[in-house]
C-alpha cells in the first residue's frame, strides 16, 4: 500500500527524513510516534504528494504519490477555525464532497447518500443539524474523521486525532477508527504522542526520531536498545500492567513531549496527567 | 457619476409611489439592489473565511484609486476597480504571510487614505467629493453608472458561482483541500479579486469607510440565523437588499443620509441576531442530553 524507497524529505533546507525505506500493507493499522518535529506530519504530507521527496521514491497502491489521490483520506493536524464556525455539522462534512470541482456546491442524491454513510460510520448522524461551533472536541474529531472518509479512501492518514481529548474520548476515537478500519478493510496511519491508548488497536508501530524510522511490532520497536539508537541517547522502556512507559533518564519522554505540544493552537490541553500509572 | 444632486426637501408626506417618480430614486434603488446582492453573496464567503478585514482594507486602497482617477479625469469607479483589483490579487498572492501583519496592513491603509486625501487636495470641489467617496451618496448614482454596476455585478456573481465549491472546501478545510488537489493560493487570489470588485461596487453606495455595513453585517447576521450554506447565502443577500432599500427609503422621507440609515439597519439586525436566544439555547441543551 505505502512503499518508501530510500526517501529523503527536505523542508526549507532542513532534512526531516533521510534515506528511509519501509513498506506498509493494505489493511494495516500503523501508529506513528515520535517527538515534536520528528516529521510525522511531513511524512503524511509526502504520502499525500504535497512534499515531493528530495531523493528516493514513494509509491501508494503501486503508483507514485500524487496530490489529489482519491484513494487517500486525510485528517490534518491543523484544523481551521472550527470553534467559530456557525455552519451545521452536516454542511461542514458536505463541503468536502467533490470539493475540487468547479461550480456551485449543489449536492446530488449520491452525494447526500455519501454524507449519510460517513456520518453513520462515525456515529455523528445526530450531530448533523447542530452548528460546528457548539460541538465538543470529541464530536469535532468525529466530524473530521467523517470528512476523511468521504470518497471511500483505501488508506486513512490521521494526524494526531487524539489531541486535546481526555483518556475516555481518546479510547473512543481509537475504537471508532479501529471499527471503521476493520469494517471497510482499509489501511490506517495514525500519528500520536502516546502509545498506550493505541496498544489494543495497533498492528505495527512506526517510531520517528532524528530523521530515522523504526517500523515493526510494538514488542520489537518499543525497546530500550531500539529507541536508544533512534534518539541517540539512553532510553529505558518500562512495562507496567500492560502499559508502556518510555523513559529518558528520570523523565517520561512521551509526557515531556506532550507538554510542549501546541500543534492544535487554541485547543485546550486537559491531558497532562492522564497516564500516570494506576489512574486508568 | 458622483454629481451632487439637489435634495428635494418637501418629501416628508409623499407616498411611496411618488418616491419612485424621481429618476434618481429609481437609479438609487436599482444600484442598491445590484450592490446589495453582490455584497451579500461575496460577504458570506468573506465572513466564513474570516477575511472581513480584507474587505475593509481593499476599500481604503480603493479610495486612493478613486481620487487618483479624479485627478486623471477618469470616472472614480474605474480608478477604484483598478486599485482594489491590484491590491486584492497582491493580498491573495502574499497569502498567510499577510494575515499576521496587522501593523503593516494598518500603516498601508492609513497611507492609502492619506495619499487619497492629497489627490483630493488638488481637486476643486474637495469636500463634496471626499464625503461622497468616504460615506457614499447613492442618490447621486446616474443611469449610466447603474448599467456599469450591473455589468460588474454580473461578473462578480458568475465568477463566485464558478469557484464557489472549491472555495467552500478551501475555506472549511484548507489542508485537506490542498491534499485533494485544490490550490489554496489560486482560490485565495481569485476570491480576493472578486472581493475587490465587490468592494468597489459597494463603495458606490455606502462609501469606502462603510463597506463593512453591506459586505459584513448581513453576512454575519445570516450566519447567526442559519447554519446551512445555501440558506445562509440567500439570507445574506436578502438582508443586504432589505437594509439597502429600507435605508434609501428612510433617507428619502427623513432627509438624513442613506448611508446612515443603512449602517443603522445593518448594525440593528446584527445586534438582534447576536442577542442570546434563551428558548433556542435551552432547546439545544435539551437535545444534547
Ligand atoms: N514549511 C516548513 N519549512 C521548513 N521546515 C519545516 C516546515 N514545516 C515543518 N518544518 C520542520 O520539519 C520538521 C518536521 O516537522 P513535522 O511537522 O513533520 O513534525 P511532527 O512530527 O509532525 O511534529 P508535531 O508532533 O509537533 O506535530 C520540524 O523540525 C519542523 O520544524
Ligand atoms: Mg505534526
Amino acid at each position: 500500500m505505502i512503499k518508501f524507497q530510500n526517501v529523503s524529505l527536505v523542508l526549507g533546507g532542513r532534512t526531516v527524513l533521510s534515506d528511509v525505506s519501509f513498506e506498509i500493507s493494505p489493511t494495516e493499522f500503523v501508529g506513528v510516534l515520535g517527538p515534536n518535529g520528528a516529521g510525522k506530519t511531513t511524512l503524511m504530507r509526502a504520502v499525500l504528494g504535497l512534499i515531493p521527496p528530495a531523493q528516493g521514491s514513494i509509491a501508494i497502491l503501486g503508483k507514485p504519490a500524487i496530490r489529489g489521490n482519491p484513494a487517500v483520506g486525510y485528517m490534518p493536524q491543523l484544523r481551521g477555525q472550527m470553534a467559530h464556525l456557525r455552519l451545521s455539522c452536516r454542511d461542514f462534512v458536505a463541503g468536502v464532497v467533490n470539493g475540487y470541482r468547479l461550480g456551485l456546491p449543489v449536492l446530488g442524491k449520491a452525494d447526500h447518500a455519501e454524507i449519510d454513510r460517513v456520518l453513520d460510520l462515525v456515529g455523528a448522524r445526530s450531530l448533523a443539524r447542530r452548528p460546528v461551533a457548539e460541538t465538543s472536541g470529541g464530536e469535532r474529531q468525529r466530524l473530521l474523521l467523517a470528512q476523511a472518509l468521504i470518497g471511500k479512501p483505501r488508506l486513512l492518514l490521521l494526524d494526531e486525532p487524539l489531541i486535546s481529548l481526555d483518556p475516555h474520548h481518546q479510547r473512543s476515537v481509537i475504537e471508532l477508527v479501529k471499527s471503521v478500519q476493520t469494517e471497510l478493510g482499509i489501511g490506517v496511519l495514525l500519528s500520536a504522542h502516546e502509545l498506550n491508548p493505541l496498544l489494543g488497536a495497533l498492528d505495527r508501530v512506526m517510531y520517528l526520531a532524528r530523521g530515522q524510522v523504526a517500523l515493526g511490532n510494538v514488542d520489537d520497536v518499543i525497546t530500550g536498545p531500539v529507541l536508544s539508537q533512534l534518539y541517540g541517547s539512553e532510553i529505558d522502556v518500562v512495562r507496567l500492567k500492560g502499559r508502556i512507559f518510555v523513559m529518558s533518564g528520570r523523565y517520561d519522554v512521551e509526557h515531556d513531549e506532550h507538554r510542549h505540544d501546541d500543534g492544535a493552537g487554541h485547543h485546550h490541553h486537559q491531558h497532562s496527567h492522564q497516564t500516570h500509572p494506576g489512574d486508568a | 457619476m458622483m454629481v451632487p444632486v439637489t435634495i428635494i426637501t418637501s418629501t416628508r408626506t409623499k407616498p411611496i409611489r411618488a418616491m419612485l417618480e424621481y429618476d434618481f430614486m429609481r437609479s438609487a434603488f436599482a444600484a442598491a439592489a445590484i450592490v446589495a446582492l453582490v455584497s451579500g453573496a461575496v460577504g458570506y464567503f468573506l465572513v466564513l473565511r474570516g477575511q472581513t478585514f480584507a474587505g475593509h482594507a481593499l476599500a481604503h486602497v480603493g479610495f486612493t484609486g478613486a481620487t487618483g482617477a479624479f485627478l486623471l479625469g477618469v470616472a472614480p469607479l474605474w480608478g477604484m476597480v483598478a486599485t482594489t483589483m491590484i491590491a486584492g490579487i497582491g493580498m491573495g498572492l502574499m497569502g498567510e504571510r499577510l494575515a499576521q501583519r496587522d501593523v503593516a496592513i494598518g500603516i498601508v491603509l492609513a497611507l492609502a487614505l492619506g495619499i487619497g486625501l492629497l489627490f483630493l487636495h488638488f481637486f476643486a470641489t474637495f469636500a463634496t467629493q471626499a464625503t461622497a467617496l468616504l460615506f457614499g451618496n447613492v442618490l447621486a448614482v446616474d443611469t449610466a453608472t447603474v448599467w456599469t454596476l450591473l455589468g460588474l455585478g454580473v461578473v462578480c456573481l458568475v465568477a463566485l458561482a464558478v469557484i464557489s465549491r472549491p472555495l467552500l472546501f478551501a475555506s472549511l478545510q484548507p489542508e485537506l483541500a490542498e491534499a485533494k488537489g485544490v490550490s489554496l493560493r489560486l482560490y485565495s487570489v481569485l476570491f480576493l479579486a472578486i472581493v475587490a470588485l465587490a468592494t468597489a461596487e459597494c463603495a458606490q453606495i455606502v462609501g469606502v469607510l462603510l463597506v463593512f455595513t453591506l459586505m459584513v453585517g448581513p453576512a454575519a447576521s445570516a450566519q447567526r440565523l442559519t447554519s446551512s450554506v445555501g440558506k445562509g447565502l440567500l439570507l445574506s443577500a436578502s438582508l443586504a437588499l432589505a437594509e439597502a432599500w429600507l435605508g434609501i427609503t428612510l433617507a428619502f422621507y427623513t432627509d438624513w443620509p442613506s448611508s446612515f440609515w443603512i449602517t443603522a439597519l445593518s448594525a440593528g439586525v446584527y445586534l438582534a441576531t447576536a442577542l442570546p436566544r434563551p428558548s433556542s439555547t435551552l432547546r439545544r441543551q435539551a437535545a444534547r442530553r
